[in-house]
């Protein structure tokens, strides 16, 4: 039986879905930034953080609305619950993309120090990572959402790679530190996108499962 | 998991005539603790609280199978005084009933009946009653008055401490707070919640966040039968059952 209730459930989610479209959109646009040393795409990565900023306000105000007015219970509440617990992993991830843009502005005024490979790969799984949690709730897909989770031990291991990277062509010239700082700064960002899109793995699974698997906790 | 029951029944049928109301109902009312009744209209809950204290033996055609065990005893055994079972477990109903007497009378009645004579020890028992059920300041200056001058929260209230004056086991409510304000349907629900320090409690209710807001169990029931039982918090976050799913979430009513 369709609700009237329903219908506002589904205008969340479609603010939750549509914050995650531009958190992915802003990743993607950010490394591009970085890789093609184009300031346009930084600054639409800057735009699109209002957006973000604005839809995660909405998703506070409309969830609190419909504790307060609905009083949800069983797999209402834990949909909205999820909801807004991803919105704030959503949040986060578009404060990131735009550390990683500012990031690009600044190695603009800078030459390149060495093509980039490995940043953008971490950074098209951190995307992915991203892509697959929200599909995952979308699809009440539990599965995927633990191999979201799963995959994030595979991000850890590009940063590393990346920094050690970097170290050896600090040492060599102290000249590079100022770039390679920098760069290493964007493998930070990209790792903490993979650990937000971890989370919002963990809130698929308390909303499809009502499982807490948060800090490696099981129930 | 689930504490010392108080209360148990066990494979519990029972029948109107030739219709059955309850079909194989076996659940536990853990000691101290609040359990809440919910479902739809029909499901039988009403009829399962009225077993507990055996009140629907007064409806003719009436016939119980099974077993309500109370502190080890079943209470539908021949050797069981039915007068003194409903002593131990007292009532609350949904219209508040008020016996057509004074405040004070309300309340002496069931202590005179229990042979208490003592005039000051019923006076001192009227107080306790009343402060227990959060009346007392509210009638302590006009105690001789006709309880039908009270609100409907009040004489509710009045119900309430009238079932606590004869220090009762276990209390039933049958959707206590149906005919009462929100104002003093959250004064009884603090009431209920406070009540488990010294009291089993069995509720009925029709209002789902009732259940949930002074429940610590919750046993779902449709069409006579136990569909889930349960933590309170558990049943309201993440039910076993998708009856239980659907009812919870106004997907059928």
């Amino acid at each position: 039986m369709e609700r009237k209730f329903d219908e506002e459930l589904n205008n969340l989610k479609e603010k939750m879905m549509q914050m995650a479209t531009l958190a992915e959109e802003s990743i993607t646009l950010a490394v591009r930034s970085l890789k093609e040393r184009n300031e346009d795409y930084a600054q639409q990565v800057f735009r699109g953080e209002e957006t973000i900023n604005l839809l995660d306000i909405e998703i506070d105000n409309l969830g609190m609305q419909l504790f307060a007015l609905r009083q949800p219970m069983a797999s209402d509440l834990r949909l909205i619950t999820a909801t807004m617990r991803i919105a704030v992993e959503l949040e986060r991830i578009g404060d990131m993309a735009v550390n990683i843009a500012e990031r690009s502005l600044e190695l603009l005024k800078q030459p390149p120090l060495k093509p980039l490979i490995d940043i953008p790969r971490m950074a098209e799984i951190a995307q992915q990572m991203v892509k697959d949690a929200i599909d995952a709730f979308v699809n009440k897909n539990d599965e995927l959402a633990r191999s979201v989770c799963g995959r994030d031990d595979e991000v850890d291991d590009l940063n590393e790679q990346i920094f050690r990277e970097l170290l050896t062509y600090m040492m060599q010239d102290p000249k590079t530190i100022e770039i390679a700082v920098e760069l290493i700064l964007v493998g930070r960002h990209l790792e903490r996108i993979a650990d937000h899109a971890t989370n919002i793995g963990e809130d698929v699974i308390y909303f499809v499962k009502g499982k807490t698997i948060k800090h490696h906790f099981e129930v | 998991m689930i504490p010392e029951a108080k209360i148990e029944a066990k494979k519990l049928d029972f029948y109107y005539g030739h219709k059955k109301a309850l079909n194989g109902i076996s659940m536990v009312a853990p000691k101290n603790k609040v359990t809440a009744l919910i479902g739809p209209s029909g499901c039988g809950k009403s009829t399962f609280i009225r077993t507990l204290n055996r009140m629907n033996d007064v409806i003719p055609g009436t016939r119980v199978e099974g077993q309500i065990i109370i502190d080890g005893v079943d209470i539908y055994s021949q050797r069981i005084d039915v007068v003194e079972l409903r002593r131990r477990i007292g009532m609350v109903f949904q219209k508040p009933n008020p016996f057509p007497k004074s405040i004070f009378d309300n309340i002496a009645y069931g202590l005179r009946i229990n042979g208490i004579k003592a005039k000051n020890k019923i006076e001192e028992i009227v107080e306790k009653s009343l402060q227990e059920a959060a009346l007392w300041d509210e009638v302590k200056d006009r105690l001789r008055e006709n309880a039908f001058s009270l609100s409907g929260g009040q004489q509710q209230r009045l119900c309430i401490a009238r079932s606590v004056a004869v220090e009762p086991e276990v209390i039933l409510y049958d959707e206590p707070c149906s005919a009462i304000d929100p104002i003093a349907t959250a004064k009884i629900e603090d009431l209920i919640q406070k009540q488990r320090e010294k009291y089993t409690v069995v509720i009925v209710t029709h209002n789902m966040q009732q259940a949930a807001r002074v429940s610590d169990y919750t046993a779902f029931l449709m069409l006579g039968e136990l569909i889930e039982y349960g933590e309170t918090p558990k049943l309201f976050t993440n039910p076993e059952n998708k009856l239980t799913e659907d009812y919870i979430t106004g997907r059928f009513g």
